[in-house]
């Protein structure tokens, strides 16, 4: 991680982290250095492409920009925008280094039953291995009819057309396109765990 | 209320800041403890987590018995036409007054409520209407209900307002300070301070996040704010409302295009084994009709559209549209009991995308146990996440509990796009769809989560191609094309994401015929000649090739091109109460949409002439009403949907057109919030002999111990919440060195008095207990946190953020593994806003 940041980032964090550090006692801000230091950060030039922020869901405009590579190289809040007219909380402004990440995993890992370590693998390889266990399980495990209480203190036959052996668990920074494609699959399969964190 | 929002939520806070500087708003923030958002307000009340309702229901009783409310015509004239105030309940409804803290139709085992006594009173049902609408839109004119009773004078003991007063009676100023804990100064300065800003010419917001939802009482928590706002005509109007500040970037989006159990996109309820939904018809007539007179009397038009979606071709009038080849719920299958019936070995295969539960869960440390009982798990994410690697390094592992040779789940990792580098939309916490571009290719074998869930459908597809098991009938003619044209890929290495785009239209909805997306939802048919994926966000590609959420003209106030907000570019719901019973604004200042009874309406009457009036919004916004309905308009009474609505009926999607400060239906724990204890409580429920909530979701099991009540073990109160550098479970900022190292250690808040009675000293370790688990934190000895003095017992309270876990460059202990699983009996959210612990000095284990 960027140590090399430290004392930067000891000066800025009065700013924007300041509240629970100062209580602490750890810090001796001087806003006004960081505010003189903040203003010389250079600002990437570049393609420039609207997004909005990965984090909560007040949806702070940001624009993202790309080098002449094709390489993102800064994430800035949009301006234009009528919800953060440019601003961005320290969670937003940090963006970047979620994209690049030297701890982000692009590759496959795998892990067998039994095993202590991830062993990489193809992605094709791995997408077909989870669709050949997806069909196992839910063949396996798929049920036509249940009986239902019928509300007098017996049974009734339902056609339920389920499996309770799959289950899903989405986040809630992902596409409306990848939930709308999510939920048609799982209800397609019969899948009926089928959640998100906007429940929690 | 229930909200920290200079620190969760610090860019939205900006507009309310810049209200109290430029405009003089009054801002108060009424939390249990004092944050940055206390500090920018101009009053702060403590009050102790999960005594919200004793605190709203005294507002309500006091604006209910004020002069101004009772004397100034405005409230009145709101309150008779656009709230169900006047509306006679069923006489043998009887209330937590005479029944000492629950409601009638409590079952003998106390557990369910059956709701028959909470009804309206009606008058007799209407003759069969005309027909002609369509198959299942005539059945529903069939069973039409008779139109509500009311008292328009708000005498008659059986109207609502009348069960309000003598609900609302005991929660008095005395009582907020024997039960919140606050003063009764402070309370009363808060109620008068929201009466006197709300009104015709001023208006009062309610903003709230999950200090409210996360609550085994959660749902009327929010409900008595609707009632607050509904009775201040705080709803409909600009300035005024109840504000969910949610969490996630599409989280909104997650719950309307339901990746929920109990629901279908675009709110329809998923078919259920318990209820009469054995087809298509029986489906829809449950669901659509005790909603029928409301605009859901459209819901045949929303539900045949939606499985035309699912099952394209394939669904046909004569086939129930593929009804019976789609699944059915039969139980509660949410978060909390899928966990646990993963830990009983009944789900074998599990899909973690972007979530951590081994985290983010209540009672985690069940639910990563339940984890290990899984033959295969498949995670998505950036990073290697808590929830990934459970297997190798998380307590238990550690502890020898478990040992990676005994776990048999099969797991695999897939790496993700972050949100630069993938085309798509969000849809924030009011309702508005952004766009986000693509501005790079997502690094390796990283992919999207549309990529990873479209190229698993086609792969089960061709698996399933051959098949001619009616059990398959479903995966097998799903209809599931969404391949990108050639201009859309053409700039990226991977070339085979699927069509956002074309997603969003089928979302949108179009004609079968000729493919065309539907400009509104008012073109939806229920004869299997449209598609649409969810109803309510129909619009956002009204032509082909044009995509509103990727708009971007700002303007100075509502911007009406920036994205798009569902329904049809309304941006404040139920807009109708904007303007008065004649159609006026209620005053210059509070001007939204209004009725121009001079105004070309386009239509015809059956002279040729043309009718003159329709609503109108010199703002731009969308009307959320039927745009020609003239505010005198009577609905008709054998009629759906609009046409049952008169001309006043705001509320478009509640079947009487009315808000309901009273919910006759729709709520399994009562009509009306009353005050319950949180399911662990250091104090007897004060306000009934009640204790908790009767009904809330428990799940009694091995390693989900509940605390009794008062426990001497456990007598301090904990609430979890977060902090501005860190985001949910982590996983999205533990792992970014900038956020790491700005909130880099998991800490505990502790009052003075707390830290002087148990010896902890600032920036010490101290450990927490509960029956589930314990943790260490450092502390931070603050007066931010105080103990609240009830009724002559001093409780303390204590604050833990709950981001951390082992792996990322900020760790810590996972808080909730102190949480237990226990929910509100509506939704199914848990109550990690309030449980009870012991805290003392020093580290886990004894250690100094």
């Amino acid at each position: 991680m960027g140590i090399s940041r430290r004392k930067f980032l000891k000066v800025t964090s009065g700013i924007v982290g300041g509240g629970v550090a100062a209580e602490l006692g750890i810090l001796n801000v001087d806003t006004a250095a960081a505010a003189a230091k903040a203003g010389k950060v250079p600002i990437k030039s570049g393609r420039q492409i609207p997004s909005i922020c990965p984090y909560c869901a007040v949806g702070c405009g940001q624009i993202v920009t790309v080098d002449d590579a094709g390489v993102i190289v800064d994430i800035q809040g949009n301006p234009d925008s009528p919800i953060n007219q440019g601003t961005l909380c320290p969670k937003g402004a940090a963006t970047l280094q979620l994209v690049k990440n030297e701890q982000r995993w692009s590759t496959v890992k795998y892990r067998a039953p039994g095993s202590d370590r991830w062993e990489e693998k193809p992605l094709d390889w791995a997408m077909s291995r989870i669709a050949e266990l997806t069909k196992k399980t839910r063949d396996a495990n798929f049920n036509e009819f249940q009986d239902m209480p019928d509300g007098k203190g017996g049974t009734i036959r339902k056609r339920v057309m389920n499996t309770y052996a799959i289950a899903s668990l989405g986040g809630a920074t992902m596409d409306n396109e990848w939930n709308y494609l999510h939920q048609k699959l799982m209800h397609a399969l019969g899948v009926v765990y089928l959640e998100n964190q906007a429940r929690i | 209320m229930g909200s920290n929002m200079a620190e969760c939520h610090p860019v939205a806070f900006r507009w309310p800041l810049k209200a109290k500087t430029d405009h003089g708003a009054v801002l108060m923030h009424v939390d249990p403890r004092f944050t940055r958002t206390s500090a920018a307000c101009d009053v702060h009340v403590p009050i102790r987590a999960g005594s919200d309702i004793v605190f709203l229901g005294a507002i309500i009783n006091h604006v209910i018995n004020s002069r101004r409310w009772n004397e100034d015509p405005f409230y009145r004239e709101f309150v008779v036409n656009y709230t169900n105030a006047a509306t006679l309940v069923n006489p043998d409804f009887k209330g937590t007054e005479e029944l000492d803290g629950v409601f009638s139709g409590l079952a003998p085992d106390g557990k369910s409520y059956a709701n028959a006594t909470w009804s309206y009173q009606r008058n007799p049902a209407p003759g069969k209407g005309k027909g002609g609408l369509g198959p299942f839109s005539d059945l529903l004119l069939q069973q039409l209900p008779g139109r509500p009773k009311t008292d328009p004078t708000m005498q008659d003991p059986h109207c609502v307002l009348q069960i309000i007063k003598r609900h609302y009676a005991r929660y008095t100023p005395a009582l907020v300070e024997k039960v919140c804990g606050c003063s009764a100064e402070q309370f009363t300065k808060v109620a008068q301070t929201m009466l006197e800003n709300s009104g015709r010419e001023k208006t009062a917001n309610i903003t709230y996040a999950v200090g409210w939802t996360q609550h085994t009482v959660g749902v009327q928590i929010i409900r008595a704010a609707a009632m607050l706002q509904a009775l201040l005509g705080n709803i409909g109007r600009p300035g005024g409302g109840v504000l969910a500040l949610r969490g996630h970037a599409t989280i909104q989006g997650s719950t309307d295009i339901a990746t929920l159990y109990h629901s279908l996109p675009a709110y329809l309820n998923m078919p259920d084994g318990r209820k009469k939904h054995d087809s298509l018809k029986d489906f829809i007539l449950t669901e659509a009709g005790p909603l029928a007179t409301s605009y859901w009397g459209n819901y045949p038009k929303f539900a045949v559209s939606y499985f035309k979606a699912q099952f394209g071709a394939a669904a046909t009038a004569e086939n129930d549209y593929g009804y019976d080849y789609h699944p059915k719920i039969t139980g509660d299958h949410s978060h909390m009991p899928m966990m646990l019936d993963m830990g009983a070995g009944k789900i074998k295969g599990f899909f973690v995308m972007g979530q951590n539960p081994a985290v983010g869960g209540q009672n985690a440390r069940l639910q990563r146990k339940a984890l290990a009982k899984l033959d295969w798990m498949v995670v998505r994410d950036y990073f290697e996440t808590e929830t990934a690697s459970f297997w190798r390094n998380s307590p238990e592992i550690l502890s020898g509990e478990l040992k990676p040779a005994d776990i048999k789940t099969e797991v695999f990792f897939l790496p993700a796009a972050a949100v630069a580098e993938m085309e798509g939309s969000f849809t924030n916490t009011q309702r508005l769809l952004q766009q986000h571009d693509k501005a790079a290719d997502p690094p390796g074998d990283a992919r999207s989560d549309s990529w990873f869930t479209y190229h698993l459908g086609k792969r089960l597809q061709a698996m399933y191609r051959d098949s001619a098991n009616p059990l398959d009938w479903g995966i097998k003619n799903l209809a599931w094309d969404y391949e990108p044209e050639a201009k859309e890929v053409a700039p990226w290495r991977i070339k085979d994401e699927p069509s956002a785009y074309r997603v969003l239209k089928e979302i949108n909805g179009y004609t079968v015929a000729d493919g065309k997306p539907l400009a509104t939802f008012a073109n939806l048919k229920e004869d299997g000649t449209t598609v649409c994926g969810a109803w309510i966000y129909t619009g956002v590609v009204p032509e082909e090739g044009k995509n509103n959420a990727a708009r971007r003209k700002p303007d100075e106030w509502i911007s009406p091109n920036w994205g798009f907000a569902w329904p049809a570019n309304r941006h404040i719901m139920y807009n109708r109460a904007s303007a008065d019973s004649q159609g006026r604004p209620w005053s210059e200042a509070k001007k939204l949409i209004l009725w121009d009874p001079d105004a070309d309406s386009g239509t015809k009457d059956l002279s040729g002439n043309p009718v003159r009036g329709k609503w109108v919004a010199p703002s731009g916004e969308g009307i959320d009403f039927q745009p020609t309905k003239a505010p005198a308009m009577v609905g008709k009474d054998a009629a759906l949907g609009f046409d049952w609505l008169s001309g006043n009926d705001a509320f478009i999607m509640r079947a009487d057109g009315k808000a309901w400060l009273f919910a006759p239906a729709g709520l399994v724990d009562g009509p009306l919030p009353a005050h319950y204890e949180p399911y662990e409580s250091p104090v007897a429920n004060r306000v009934y002999r009640q204790q908790s909530n009767p009904v809330a979701k428990v799940w009694r099991t091995e390693g989900n111990v509940y605390h009794g009540v008062a426990d001497p073990k456990y007598p301090i109160v904990v609430s979890t919440y977060r902090v501005t550098e860190h985001h949910l479970s982590g996983t999205m900022s533990r792992w970014l060195p900038w956020l790491a190292e700005l909130m880099p250690e998991l800490f505990c808040e502790v009052s003075p008095e707390l830290a002087a009675e148990k010896g902890i000293r600032n920036a010490g370790y101290v450990t927490i207990v509960t029956a589930r688990g314990e943790i260490e934190a450092r502390a931070l000895v603050t007066r931010r946190i105080k103990p609240f003095v009830l009724d002559g017992k001093k409780v303390h309270e204590i604050g833990l953020p709950w981001h951390w876990g082992w792996q990322g460059n900020a760790k810590g202990d996972v808080v909730n593994d102190l949480s237990a699983m226990v929910g509100d009996p509506n939704v199914s959210i848990h109550e990690g806003k309030v449980f009870t612990c012991d805290i003392r000095a020093g580290r886990k284990g004894g250690r100094s």
